[in-house]
C-alpha cells in the first residue's frame, strides 16, 4: 500500500473518493489486505471483499473496523467469546446501521475482551491483541483490538464500545483518539451486552476531525432502544484553534495518587498548553469520584450476571452436553466463558442475592447518584473536566492478569463519567517511556460539540504527531 | 385424636392470583404479532429469542390495556413504574429472565366486587415447552423442544387480597373477573387455553381467629370447575392435616385434572433467588394524563355495574340481573329485545325467557349469532302475555325461531301453535269429561288434585295451546262450582 493512502485521515480519504480522485475499492482493498496479513491480533474477522458500488453518502466506502460486539448480520459476531463461537446474527445493530447507511463499509470485526470484560485485551476468548508500539505490551481493553488496528493503520477508523473507559483506556494507550458519547446519544441495539446501564458505542480514530465525523453518523435517537435519545443539536467538525471563555476544572480525585511522574508530566504540560489557548484552569471537587471503581465493580457485574444469562446452549452458540437439562447449562457456560467473565457474573450474582442486594447493589447506585450529584456542581462552576486517561502508560502482557484489583484500577480515571453517563474524550497528548500517554475531557450531558471543540484545538497545540512504527 | 382439634371449626382464607395473555396485536416487547396455533417458532424474531445485542421495546397498547383493567379494579394507577428482571434459568426462557414488575407495580390497591385487588402489573409470558414421555414433565422427560411463539406474549399478573373465604366464593369471584376482563375486550379468557390462569394460596385459620395460617400455592387448575375442586380438595388436607395434630408446611403444589391429586413440586422448581434487577433497558412507565384519559374512555359498562342497574333500575330479581350481566351477549340481547318490545315491556318476564328458555337452547353461544331476533323474541313474549299462544307452545315456537328465524306470529300459524279457541276448548273439555267420569266425580267429592287428569287430556288433545287455568275454569265451571 502507498504510504500516501495510508496516511489520509479518514475524513481526508472520504474527501478524496468524493472528489473522484481514489476509487473507494482501490482504498478497501489496500486496507483489507492489511487487516488480513496483521500480526498484532486486532482481526477476528475480515471482509474478502469490497462492496460492489461506491456507496453513496458521506463516508464514501470508508473502511470501518467493527469491535467484535455489534452484530453484524450474516458476519462472525461473539464478542470473543468461544460461547459464541460461529455465531452469525440474523440482523445489524443500528450504529452499523446507520454508519453504512452514511457510506461506511465493514472492513473487518475486531479483537476484544470477552464481553468488553477487561482493560487489556487479554480477556479475549481468541488471544490478546499486542500493543503497536511495543509488541511486549498490552493495547489496552476491552475495545483493545479497535485501537491497535486504528494505531496500526490497519484500519482508517474503527468503531468501539465504553463502558468503564474500554473506548478511552485502550485510545490512549495506542496513542489514537477514542471518545464515549453521552448514555442515549447512540443507540445500543444490537450490541451485545455487558452493563446495559453503561455500555455506550463511540469511535476510535486518528484525530479529532474523524471522530466528530464518525461518532455524527452514528448517534441518534434508535426506535429499537427505549433508552436511546439521540443528541440535541448535530455533531460539528471541529475548527476553532482557541480556548477562549472556557473553564476547565481538575478534580483532585482524578489526578493525584497513582498516576505515574510520566503520565502526570504529560498531563501537566497539556494543562499549560489549554492556558496558553486562553482557556482559564481551576481545580473543582468530585468528592465521590474515588468510589467509581467500587461502585462499578458492583453494577457492571449485576447487570452482566443477567446479560449473559442467555448463554445456555439451547438457541445459539456452542453447546456443551447433550445430558439432562442443568449439566447442558453447567458444562456449555464452564467451557464458554473464560476466568474473567465467570468473575464477574459471580459477583454479579452475589451482589443480587436476596439478603445482599440493599449492601451491594443498593449502597453501589446511591454511589452512582453521588457521582452524579458532584459532576453536575462541578459543571456549574466550569465547562469542562480534564484528567489522564489512565493513570500508566500501556502495562506489559501478562503483568497485571494474575492481580484483578490492579486490573480493575486502570479503569480508576475512566469510570465516573460513564456512571454519571457523561460524555469523555481521550486524545493523545504526549509520550513517555516512549509509549503515548492520553488526556481525557469530559463534560456535560449532551455536551459532545464542546468537547470535541476543545479536543480539536488541545490536538493542535500539542502537535501529537505519527504513530507507532509501522509494518 | 385430641377432641378439641376434632371439634374445632376451621375458616379457609384464600388469595388469587390470576394471570391474563392480553390481545393485544403484537407482543410485549418485540414486534411478532401474537400466537393462535400457528406453526411452532414461527412467531419470533431476534427479541423475543434472546438473541445477543437485542432490546425490548414496552407495548404501548399493552400498558393500554394493563391501565383499562387496573382502571376496571378500581386501582390507583402508579405514576411511575417500572420494570424488573426476575432471573432464573429454564429453556423456556430465553434471556435467562423474566421482564415483569416487582416492587412498584403499574396498579395497586383496587377492588372488584368483594374482594380488594392487591397489585395489578405487567410481564411478558414464558414459551412453551413440550416434553416427549410418559410424565409430561421435564426431570422425567427424554427430550423436550420449545415453543417460542407464545414467549413474550403481554401478561397482566392479578393478584388479590386473602379475602376469598371459600372454593365456591373463589370461582364465582373469577367468573366475575372473567366477565369483566372480557367485557373490557382486553383478553380471551380462556382458561382451557391458558389466556386465563389462576393460581390460589390457601389456608386455614380456627374460625375467628385473625392470625393467618400457613399458606400454600395450588397451581395448574385450568378450568372453573378444577379450581374449585383443586381449593375444596387443599382445604380438606389442611383440615385434616391439623385435626391430626399436624402442621402446614409452606409449599407448592401441582393439581392434576385427571386425579383430582394435589402434589408438591420438586423443590428444585421453586427454590429460586430471583435475584430481581431493575430492567436497565427500559425506561419507567409513567402514564401520561392522556394515556390514563384514554384508557378512561374506554372503559365500558362493567359487569358489577350493569348488575347493579338491571337490579336497580329494571327491578330484576338478582339472580337474573347477574346472570344477564355477566354474560355480555345475553346482557346485550336482553337490552336489545327489551328495547324492541317498546314502553310497559315487561323487563322481568323477558329476563326470565333469556335466562332459563333461551339459554338452555343456545348454551354458552351468543344468541345474537343465532336465527332468533330481538323483536321477535319481544313479539313472542307480548303474544304470551295476551294469550294468544300458551306459555307451554310458545317455548316450542322460541326453539323455531332460534334455529329457523322468523315471525313468531307466522310460526304459530304454520304450526298450529295458536292458543285453542273458546269454542274448540269448551268441546275439548266437555269430551274429556266424558271420557274421564270417574275423576269427575273425585272432583265433586271435592279431590281437587283429580283435576290433573282432566287438564292433562286436554293438553295432550291441544298438543299444549290450551292455557291451564283457562281449563280448570271450565272445568269448574261446569261442575258446578
Ligand atoms: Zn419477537
Amino acid at each position: 500500500m502507498s504510504q500516501d493512502l495510508l496516511g489520509l485521515s479518514a475524513a481526508q480519504a472520504a474527501e478524496r473518493i468524493r472528489g473522484g480522485d481514489l476509487a473507494s475499492h482501490e482504498l478497501f482493498d489496500a486496507y483489507r489486505e492489511r487487516a488480513a496479513g496483521e500480526e498484532l491480533g486486532a482481526f477476528l474477522w475480515v471482509a474478502d471483499q469490497a462492496p460492489e458500488a461506491t456507496p453513496d453518502g458521506p463516508l464514501a466506502g470508508v473502511p470501518l473496523a467493527v469491535k467484535d460486539l455489534f452484530c453484524v448480520e450474516g458476519v462472525p459476531s461473539a464478542a470473543a467469546s468461544r460461547i459464541l463461537e460461529g455465531y452469525r446474527p440474523p440482523y445489524t445493530a443500528t450504529a452499523v446501521e446507520r454508519l453504512r447507511d452514511a457510506g461506511a463499509a465493514v472492513l473487518g470485526k475486531t479483537n476484544m475482551d470477552e464481553f468488553a470484560m477487561g482493560s487489556s485485551n487479554e480477556n479475549s476468548g481468541f488471544g490478546p491483541v499486542l500493543n503497536p508500539w511495543d509488541r511486549t505490551r498490552v493495547p489496552g481493553g476491552s475495545s483493545g483490538g479497535s485501537a491497535a488496528a486504528v494505531a496500526a493503520g490497519l484500519a482508517p477508523w474503527a468503531i468501539g464500545t465504553d463502558t468503564g473507559g474500554s473506548i478511552r483506556q485502550p485510545a490512549a494507550l495506542c496513542g489514537i483518539v477514542g471518545m464515549k458519547p453521552t448514555y442515549g446519544a447512540v443507540s445500543r441495539y444490537g450490541m451485545i451486552a455487558f452493563a446495559s446501564s453503561l455500555d455506550q458505542a463511540g469511535p476510535l480514530t486518528r484525530d479529532v476531525t474523524d471522530c466528530a465525523l464518525l461518532l455524527r453518523h452514528m448517534v441518534g435517537r434508535d426506535p429499537c432502544d427505549s433508552t436511546s435519545t439521540g443528541v440535541p443539536e448535530e455533531v460539528a467538525l471541529p475548527s476553532s484553534e482557541r480556548l477562549e471563555g472556557l473553564r476547565f476544572g481538575i478534580p483532585p480525585e482524578l489526578t493525584g495518587e497513582g498516576i505515574e511522574p510520566g503520565v502526570r508530566e504529560v498531563f501537566d504540560a497539556t494543562v499549560w498548553r489549554i492556558e496558553e489557548l486562553g482557556g482559564t484552569v481551576e481545580e473543582v471537587a468530585l468528592p465521590h469520584a474515588g468510589h467509581g471503581i467500587s461502585a462499578y465493580y458492583v453494577i457492571a457485574p449485576a447487570e452482566a450476571s443477567a446479560n449473559l444469562a442467555r448463554y445456555d446452549g439451547v438457541r445459539f452458540g456452542q453447546r456443551v452436553g447433550d445430558g439432562d437439562l442443568l449439566s447442558l447449562y453447567e458444562q456449555t457456560r464452564e467451557e464458554g466463558f473464560g476466568t474473567e467473565v465467570k468473575r464477574r457474573i459471580m459477583l454479579g450474582t452475589y451482589a443480587l442475592s436476596s439478603g445482599y442486594y440493599e449492601a451491594y447493589y443498593g449502597r453501589a447506585q446511591r454511589v452512582r447518584t453521588k457521582i452524579a450529584d458532584d459532576f453536575r456542581a462541578a459543571f456549574e462552576r466550569v465547562d469542562l473536566i480534564v484528567t489522564p486517561t489512565s493513570p500508566t502508560v500501556a502495562f506489559g502482557l501478562g503483568e497485571r492478569t494474575d492481580d484483578p484489583l490492579a486490573m480493575y484500577l486502570s479503569d480508576a480515571l475512566t469510570v465516573p463519567m460513564p456512571l454519571a453517563g457523561l460524555p469523555a474524550i481521550s486524545i493523545p497528548a504526549g509520550m513517555s517511556e516512549e509509549l503515548p500517554v492520553g488526556f481525557q475531557i469530559a463534560g456535560p450531558a449532551f455536551s459532545e460539540n464542546q468537547i470535541l471543540d476543545a479536543a480539536y484545538a488541545i490536538e493542535r497545540a500539542v502537535g501529537f504527531d505519527g504513530g507507532p512504527p509501522r509494518a | 385424636m385430641p377432641e378439641a382439634l376434632a371439634e374445632r371449626a376451621y375458616e379457609p382464607v384464600i388469595g388469587l392470583e390470576i394471570h391474563v395473555q392480553l390481545k393485544t396485536r403484537t407482543k410485549m416487547f418485540c414486534g411478532c404479532k401474537l400466537s393462535f396455533g400457528e406453526e411452532p417458532n414461527t412467531r419470533t424474531c431476534p427479541v423475543c429469542l434472546g438473541h445477543p445485542g437485542t432490546l425490548p421495546v414496552t407495548n404501548a397498547e399493552a400498558v393500554h390495556f394493563a391501565l383499562m383493567i387496573g382502571l376496571a379494579l378500581e386501582c390507583e394507577i402508579a405514576p411511575r413504574s417500572i420494570f424488573h428482571r426476575k432471573n432464573y434459568f429454564y429453556p423456556d426462557l430465553p434471556k435467562g429472565y423474566q421482564v415483569s414488575q416487582y416492587d412498584v407495580p403499574l396498579a395497586s390497591r383496587g377492588r372488584l366486587g368483594d374482594v380488594r385487588i392487591h397489585r395489578v402489573h405487567l410481564e411478558e409470558d414464558a414459551a412453551k415447552l413440550v416434553h416427549a414421555g410418559a410424565s409430561g414433565r421435564i426431570h422425567s422427560a427424554e427430550s423436550s423442544v420449545v415453543d417460542f411463539n407464545r414467549g413474550g406474549t403481554p401478561l397482566v399478573e392479578i393478584v388479590t387480597e386473602p379475602d376469598v373465604r371459600s372454593a365456591s366464593q373463589a370461582k364465582e369471584w373469577l367468573e366475575l373477573l372473567r366477565s369483566t376482563l372480557r367485557r373490557l375486550e382486553v383478553s380471551d379468557v380462556r382458561m382451557e387455553e391458558g389466556s386465563l390462569r389462576c393460581d390460589a394460596n390457601v389456608s386455614i385459620r380456627p374460625a375467628g381467629e385473625a392470625t393467618l395460617g400457613t399458606k400454600t400455592e395450588l397451581k395448574n387448575m385450568n378450568s372453573f370447575r378444577f379450581l374449585e375442586r383443586g381449593v375444596n380438595a387443599e382445604i380438606a388436607r389442611q383440615e385434616e392435616t391439623l385435626r391430626a395434630g399436624g402442621a402446614i408446611s409452606q409449599e407448592t403444589l401441582h393439581y392434576d385434572p385427571a386425579s383430582g391429586a394435589l402434589s408438591p413440586l420438586r423443590s428444585k422448581e421453586e427454590a429460586h433467588d430471583y435475584r430481581y434487577l431493575p430492567e436497565p433497558d427500559l425506561v419507567p412507565l409513567a402514564p401520561t394524563e392522556e394515556m390514563l384519559e384514554r384508557a378512561r374512555a374506554a372503559l365500558p359498562e362493567l359487569p358489577a355495574q350493569r348488575a347493579e342497574r338491571l337490579e336497580r333500575d329494571l327491578g330484576l330479581p338478582p339472580d337474573n340481573a347477574q346472570r344477564l350481566a355477566f354474560r355480555t351477549d345475553l346482557g346485550d340481547f336482553f337490552e336489545a329485545t327489551l328495547q324492541a318490545a317498546g314502553d310497559g315491556a315487561d323487563a322481568r318476564t323477558i329476563s326470565n325467557w333469556l335466562t332459563g328458555d333461551l339459554v338452555s337452547l343456545v348454551g354458552d353461544s351468543d344468541p345474537a349469532a343465532s336465527k332468533l331476533e330481538p323483536s321477535a323474541l319481544a313479539r313472542l313474549v307480548g303474544m304470551v302475555a295476551q294469550g294468544a299462544v300458551a306459555p307451554s307452545a310458545a317455548k316450542e315456537v322460541l326453539a323455531i325461531l332460534v334455529a329457523d328465524g322468523g315471525d313468531p306470529a307466522r310460526v304459530v300459524e304454520a304450526k298450529g301453535l295458536g292458543r285453542a279457541g273458546a269454542d274448540e276448548l269448551t268441546r275439548v273439555v266437555e269430551r274429556a269429561m266424558a271420557d274421564q267420569a270417574d275423576a269427575v266425580e273425585k272432583i265433586r267429592a271435592g279431590n281437587r288434585k283429580a283435576e290433573g287428569a282432566i287438564v292433562g287430556a286436554v293438553m295432550r288433545e291441544t298438543k299444549g295451546r290450551a292455557d291451564g287455568a283457562e281449563v280448570i275454569r271450565l272445568l269448574r265451571e261446569r261442575i258446578g262450582e
